[in-house]
């Protein structure tokens, strides 16, 4: 049966029209089985590069492997370090950050309490069969709207919480950070291109906000992949259908840099989500119905060429009625 | 002995035809043997025997499970009622001139080990083997390591084991797990491909684990004063000093299994709040309300120290992973030990398994455990 788009599903607010990135290209996990230097030849990319693997933590540098594998001249922009530099530089701006986090964190936890309920509510509708279509399709939509709508209320908290820290602690006014940002920039403005690696998905965004690349990399061609290619989306997700502990409902995070508009990218789909599981993809597809869920496994490969995307070859996406191939001729029907 | 009925109808096409060991052999490589159908098992034994016996670890059961014989033949039988997610290890006893041998089931690959030999292993309907306790391509290998230690506790030098994480790295920061019979966990439980199955997959964070193993288990796991005091007075320091470990009892787990969870409960107890993880496997929980105990010999240190807990607690640590096999007898004092632990205030979880007192019942519970007490960067991270 396909399930047509509702009424409903219309509420959540447009996006935020952004300035056109050159081109941004999103890469399955390249731990395994790498595409990345495949992607820059056939870019005709020669360098020189700039690097972020703030995801990676404390293995920032440990960048041999991405350098070999994309050639070229590379400089890694180190701002996992360059962030712990100006914490301790900054010791108020350190603190006023930590105490962000730890409210963010209790957000996190309290959304996730809300949307426990809210998801097993929306599962137990999804799964019955004996009743007629007219007494439970409304029930089914509003249970799922409750769903969007925590989101929704989620996402905004965040922003508000974000936005609160910035207007009394203006980090970018101060000059440890600032003087940081400006030599990072220069080296951005320096590069041909600019890979973002994946790795812990709040570190990064994190270190990509503090020093409010966002406006930066616009000017600039950005290959990314696993947490690389959530963060400079619009919205970032976390996902697994089977962790070892909890629920494994997918939650939002926050708002992304949105360098490329429309995707929602799910590294490790194959790995991390029940794809087989046809009632699981199209309750997360209809529950993120304003965004293309892309299930970005390895090798996949698709590139954001504003205003449209270039899906590779096999790429998958979920949608309401179950996992399916997402081509090139779909996109430039559209 | 009287025939019973046979109910599979595998064995009753085995039955129907010639009979040989030829013919059986094929049979069990076919069907594989024991045969499983969705509630029940049926063990096979073929061969001259005046009487055959199902020997197992299964509580509740009668231990002695008499096979009958088919006809005048050699073929023996035995159905027994197996709920699904069931893991059973058993022998088989053979009588012959009057006398029992008890063995490995010839018609059964399938063995587990442990200190004592093997044994053979029945999968219910519905079990599997976890693929996180079998190697896995790809994954990165943490390696093993040893320090000596000086013990004025024991008065005696101690040899510990030690696994590293993959990418260790002297700058890092890593939790600490203290396991009882550490090598043993290794050997039996597949503990170091489990911890790097679990890193890999970012199920638990990349820890340190000190594999101590005793020099006599009996003495020194039931309430050894000792035995604390070597673990937390100098094996923790010895190792804090010397590697990135955290220092915060949050990042500190003690682990054992049997009387090895003795060890740990009697450890952490002796020093409250040290070791703020524990797992505690299959504990041999033993104590008395009134009169004397009815175990063995071995049981009465663990019964004084229990009764002595179970009287003055304290709050040992923070957080417990407790699990018991159900086809175990330590399952009551298991079960009633959980209560105990909320009351004092740990934050506990109890987990049961259809499985015996057994090593590989404690390997497949370590991913839940271990990912509770420690949980990964699962959800967070995408590499």
């Amino acid at each position: 049966m396909t399930v047509k788009q509702t009424a409903l599903e219309t509420v959540w607010p447009p996006r935020d029209v952004l300035p056109m990135t050159p081109r941004v290209t999103l890469l399955g996990p390249q731990r395994f089985m790498p595409t990345v230097g495949a992607v820059v030849q056939e870019l005709g990319l020669a360098g020189p590069f700039a690097l972020i693997t703030a995801g990676w933590q404390v293995r920032e540098t440990e960048d041999e492997e991405l350098r070999a594998a994309i050639g070229g001249t590379a400089v890694n922009l180190g701002i996992y370090d360059e962030a712990n530099a100006v914490y301790r530089e900054d010791k108020e701006l350190h603190l006023a950050i930590r105490a962000r986090q730890t409210q963010l964190r209790e957000l996190q936890e309290l959304y996730r309490l809300r949307l426990d309920h809210a998801m097993d509510a929306a599962y137990r509708l999804v799964r019955i069969t004996d009743k007629e279509e007219a007494i439970l399709g409304p029930e089914r939509e509003s249970a799922l709207e409750m769903v969007r709508s925590i989101d929704r209320h989620h996402l905004a908290r965040v922003g508000e919480l974000r936005a609160q820290h910035d207007a009394r602690y203006r980090p970018l006014e101060r000059e440890a950070l600032a003087r940081r940002r400006e030599a990072i920039a220069q080296r951005i403005h320096d590069a041909e291109a600019v890979f973002i690696a994946g790795g812990h998905v709040a570190v990064l965004l994190n270190r990509l906000r503090l020093f409010d690349l966002a406006p930066i990399l616009h000017h600039k061609p950005v290959i990314a992949w696993s947490a690389g290619a959530m963060a400079v989306s619009d919205r970032v997700v976390l996902f697994h259908d089977a962790p070892p502990q909890g629920r494994g409902h997918a939650e939002v995070l926050d708002r992304g840099l949105a360098l490329c508009n429309g995707v929602l990218p799910l590294p490790h789909a194959s790995q991390r989500l029940a794809l087989d599981d046809a009632t699981r993809v199209g309750l997360f597809a209809r529950r993120f119905f304003d965004l293309r869920s892309v299930a970005l496994d390895p090798e996949v490969r698709i590139d954001w060429v504003p205003p449209r995307w270039l899906p590779g070859a096999g790429v998958r996406q979920l949608t309401r009625n179950g996992i399916a191939a997402w081509s090139a001729d779909e996109e430039a029907s559209q | 002995m009287t025939e019973a009925q046979v109910h599979d109808p595998r064995l009753r096409e085995l039955a129907a035809g010639p009979l040989d060991a030829a013919r059986v052999l094929g049979f069990a490589r076919e069907h594989g043997v024991p045969l499983v159908s969705d509630d029940r098992v049926t063990f096979i034994y073929y061969g001259a025997a005046q009487q055959v016996h199902l020997r197992h670890w299964i509580y509740g059961l009668p231990g002695n499970q008499p096979f009958s014989r088919l006809g005048e033949t050699d073929l023996w039988y035995r159905e027994v009622e197996l709920p699904e997610n069931s893991r059973v290890e058993y022998k088989i006893e053979v009588v012959k001139d009057g006398r029992g041998h008890w063995m490995l089931d010839p018609l059964n690959p399938r063995r587990a080990h442990d200190p004592f030999g093997a044994n053979s292993v029945c999968h219910g309907v519905g079990y599997r083997r976890p693929d996180w306790t079998l190697p896995q391509p790809g994954t990165r290998e943490g390696t093993l390591d040893a320090v000596r230690i000086k013990s004025r506790a024991f008065g005696a030098e101690r040899l510990v084991p030690l696994y590293l994480p993959a990418r260790y790295r002297k700058t890092g920061r890593y939790p600490l797990l203290v396991v009882h019979d550490g090598s043993d966990y290794v050997d039996y439980a597949n503990l170091k491909v489990v911890l790097d199955n679990l890193i890999d997959r970012l199920e638990i964070p990349p820890l340190i684990a000190a594999l101590s193993n005793p020099e006599d288990r009996l003495v020194e796991y039931p309430g050894d004063p000792r035995h604390a005091r070597h673990l937390t007075e100098e094996l923790v320091p010895h190792l804090e000093a010397h590697l990135p470990v955290i220092r915060r009892p949050d990042a500190r787990g003690i682990v054992g299994a049997s009387f090895g969870a003795v060890a740990s409960l009697y450890t952490a107890w002796r020093y409250p709040g040290f070791y703020g993880r524990m797992l505690l496997q299959s504990g041999s929980f033993a104590f008395t309300d009134i009169g004397p105990h009815s175990r063995s010999r071995e049981f009465d240190p663990v019964v004084s120290f229990i009764n002595a807990f179970r009287k003055n607690p304290g709050r040992p640590s923070e957080r417990a992973f407790v699990s018991c096999g159900t086809y175990e007898s330590l399952i009551y004092e298991n079960r009633s030990m959980v209560p105990f632990f909320q009351k004092i205030g740990l934050n506990v979880r109890f987990v049961e398994a259809r499985d015996g007192h057994n090593w590989e019942n404690w390997r497949d519970r370590l991913r839940e455990g271990l990912s509770w007490l420690f949980p990964g960067p699962l959800w967070m991270t995408y590499e």
